[in-house]
């Protein structure tokens, strides 16, 4: 029961197909790799399983723990335990970093449910202490003026805070220089047990070598071309993208 | 969800209020022998309301109102002058009960009501508790509402009285003039310093009856002092009018900070005219929250009279569907040297209508002034209106104007970002109004910013619903 699964799915943005035959079921505990080229629709997908509106369904399903997903409103697939580190996190003028993340832990809670302050910011300081943002942060507008990097580990530290059951990473890495990719890597891993599964998207190896997936999926052509272990990385470092059409290579 | 229902219903209550002095539907000369006779008026001042009707008659409305709402008030409909004959009170525990329970209903807090002490309470026209903190008395400072102002200390009274807002300022100015009852009267002496902010609270709390309060507040040499004014009122069927009128004298080296929040219902017309004039080196700071009101028209201004003398006038406005907030500030620079800063924010959610009018005047032969002026708007809904009417007059070379102004919305960017997050859309609308505002509202006290924030999140939970 406990699964995200995509079914044969066929997305559209602006009337522009994007992916189709997409299917994919993600497990508790699994870590997936989604590599491919600029534009196969990866960031895409990402926004239609969070339930962003533009993001048009044409067929097939998103089940997310029994459960049919499409349609529904983000917060409430949010709070279902999807949590999506946004490629280019979004600006928050006047709203500050330790309110912002407070009012989304309320939000999960049962209404009327109180938040202990205390607690949240003693948890709040230890995750940016492990993730080395400074303390100054807390009342900062969300990613306002944030450098690349800076705006990239509050979205880890978000999902650290909101501790969801599935994460889906995209490019989190870049704009990160290789100390704060250790930093975001071993955060991630930190997280990793038999209830907590991820999607990662990535454009370098060097994050995948520090996370270790268990899976990795090629994407092209508006679906999963091939699927497997690390090793397709090693392979696709040698031939480059090309080798998914070359069937002697694969 | 149950936070802002009982909000909602805050603003709705009213309680039976047997009504001792009446001076009856619409207004002639007899409502101000009326008013006159029932309050002991001194000559001078029936005559001073003589006057002020005859100009309220003469007096049309500017050109640039075009809001038609304002031409469904029927001036010959509105009580003038109610008064349930409750002597000012001493103490809390001579406070009637249902005056406490109003209280109770606005949710005063438990803190504020000991400091109550230092808290002058309008309810309707008279002020039904009064008393003067001790510490006031000792310092001398004067701290009752106009009446006794007017009755106890008619030198002081007189000199100031109508020196800062003429009869024949505007329309509405010429109203209260003519039938004012209520509002405080302040006077601090020099070099003291009131540490705790002196606070009124009234509300209207009858069909059909205009709130005229008239308050004079004037700051002796190098004293200091903070007014906070917060209305809520009860919900009624037809209209009603709130039109008051406030004088601020802060002589050299003063310093007055006036706060109002104003959250009347949405079928009372807010028509107010405050006005100050800072001596030299003296400091006046409006800083005004407007949310209630089927149209508000206020636009507080400051008469920059000393060198180095400094204005301020901090705003928001929160407009709704079916309201209308003209909202600004006028700085009027008389002397060299002198600063004034203007920043207003305005919300309009639905069909709301926000906008900022000001005017900024610096006098021929003048050197030094600075003005800053900045006015951002924030527009929920398609529906939304925000207009701007900025009118600078400089002349001569030496003075350093800047105006700058922004419109923005809530980006569906930025809304499914904090939807991914969990937060529903309402709320991230809310979060994300409090944060267009957050930095102003901080100037109010606290329990003012949190009353704020409740009030915001209730018109975006009708907006977006």
């Amino acid at each position: 029961m406990c699964a995200l699964e995509i079914k044969n799915l066929k997305l559209s943005v602006n009337d522009n197909i994007i992916l189709d035959g997409f299917s994919l079921k993600i497990l508790p505990g699994e870590i997936h790799a989604f590599i491919g080229k600029n534009g196969v629709g990866k960031s895409s997908l990402t926004k239609a399983i969070a339930g962003h509106p533009a993001y048009k369904i044409q067929r097939g399903d998103i089940i997310l723990d029994g459960e049919n997903i499409i349609g529904k409103a983000p917060d409430k697939i949010a709070r279902q335990g999807l949590f999506l580190a946004f490629q280019s996190p979004i600006e928050l003028p006047g709203i500050s970093l330790a309110n912002f993340i407070r009012a989304a832990i309320q939000a999960k809670l049962p209404q009327g449910t109180p938040l202990n302050g205390v607690d949240f910011y003693k948890n709040l300081y230890a995750k940016m202490e492990i993730l080395q943002i400074d303390k100054s942060f807390t009342s900062r507008p969300l990613n306002e003026g944030f450098s690349g990097g800076e705006k990239k580990r509050c979205e880890v530290l978000q999902m650290m805070m909101l501790e969801p059951k599935y994460a889906i990473l995209d490019e989190t890495d870049s704009g990160l220089d290789i100390d704060a990719l250790k930093i975001v890597s071993n955060a991630v891993n930190a997280m990793r047990n038999s209830t907590f599964a991820a999607i990662i998207i990535t454009h370098h190896n060097k994050l995948l070598e520090y996370i270790k997936p268990d899976f990795v999926h090629i994407i092209s052509g508006g679906k999963i071309a091939t699927s497997g272990g690390f090793e397709l990385i090693d392979r696709l470092e040698k031939f480059g993208y090309e080798f998914i059409n070359d069937e002697n290579i694969l | 969800m149950d936070d802002f229902h009982q909000s909602i219903d805050t603003a709705n209550f009213h309680y039976d209020v047997d009504y001792k002095y009446d001076a009856g539907v619409g207004l002639n000369a007899q409502t101000i022998d009326y008013i006159s006779d029932v309050k002991n008026d001194a000559d001078w001042i029936r005559e001073f309301r003589k006057t002020a009707l005859a100009k309220f008659y003469e007096i049309s409305l500017p050109e640039w109102v075009t809001y038609r709402n304002i031409y469904d008030l029927d001036f010959s409909t509105i009580r003038y002058y109610l008064a349930n004959n409750r002597l000012p009170q001493t103490s809390w525990e001579n406070v009637p009960q249902d005056v406490k329970m109003t209280f109770e209903r606005l949710g005063v807090p438990e803190k504020e009501r000991k400091f109550l002490a230092g808290v002058e309470a309008q309810f309707d026209s008279e002020s039904a508790y009064l008393r003067m903190q001790e510490e006031l008395n000792k310092q001398g400072v004067i701290f009752v509402n106009s009446t006794e102002g007017l009755n106890k200390f008619p030198e002081i009274f007189r000199k100031y009285f109508g020196t800062v807002v003429s009869i024949a300022d505007n329309k509405f100015s010429a109203l209260n003039s003519a039938v004012f009852s209520g509002g405080s009267f302040i006077y601090v002496p020099k070099n003291v310093q009131v540490k705790q902010p002196l606070q009124a609270y009234f509300r209207i709390n009858a069909e059909r009856f205009g709130q005229f309060e008239r308050t004079l507040i004037i700051i002796d040499e190098g004293a200091e002092v903070t007014y906070l004014e917060g209305c809520t009122a009860p919900k009624f069927e037809t209209s009603t009018l709130h039109s008051a009128v406030v004088e601020i004298v802060a002589l050299k080296n003063a310093k007055i900070q006036y706060i109002t929040v104003q959250n009347w219902s949405n079928n009372v017309f807010n028509l107010v005219t405050k006005r100050g004039v800072a001596y030299e080196n003296a400091e006046i700071k409006w800083i005004d929250c407007n949310i209630g009101s089927c149209l508000t028209m206020k636009y507080p201004a400051i008469y920059l009279k000393g060198k180095y003398a400094k204005g301020e006038v901090l705003s928001i406005a929160v407009a709704s569907d079916g309201q209308v907030q003209d909202t600004g500030a006028k700085m009027i620079h008389l002397a060299d040297n002198t600063f004034s800063n203007i920043i207003s924010k305005s919300v309009s959610f639905s069909g709301g209508t926000a906008s900022y009018r000001g005017v900024v005047n610096i006098a021929k032969g003048l050197k030094g002034c600075k003005n800053n002026t900045v006015c951002d708007a924030l527009l929920i809904n398609p529906t939304s209106k925000t207009m701007t009417f900025p009118k600078i007059n400089v002349t001569g070379n030496k003075n350093i104007v800047q105006h700058e102004a922004s419109v923005s919305k809530i980006s569906e960017e930025q809304i499914f970002y904090m939807q991914q997050r969990g937060i529903p859309e309402s709320q991230a609308v809310s979060l994300s109004v409090n944060g267009f505002i957050n930095d102003l509202v901080r100037e109010f006290p606290m329990e003012y910013s949190i009353e704020m924030k409740r009030l915001i999140e209730m018109q975006t939970e009708k907006a977006i619903g």
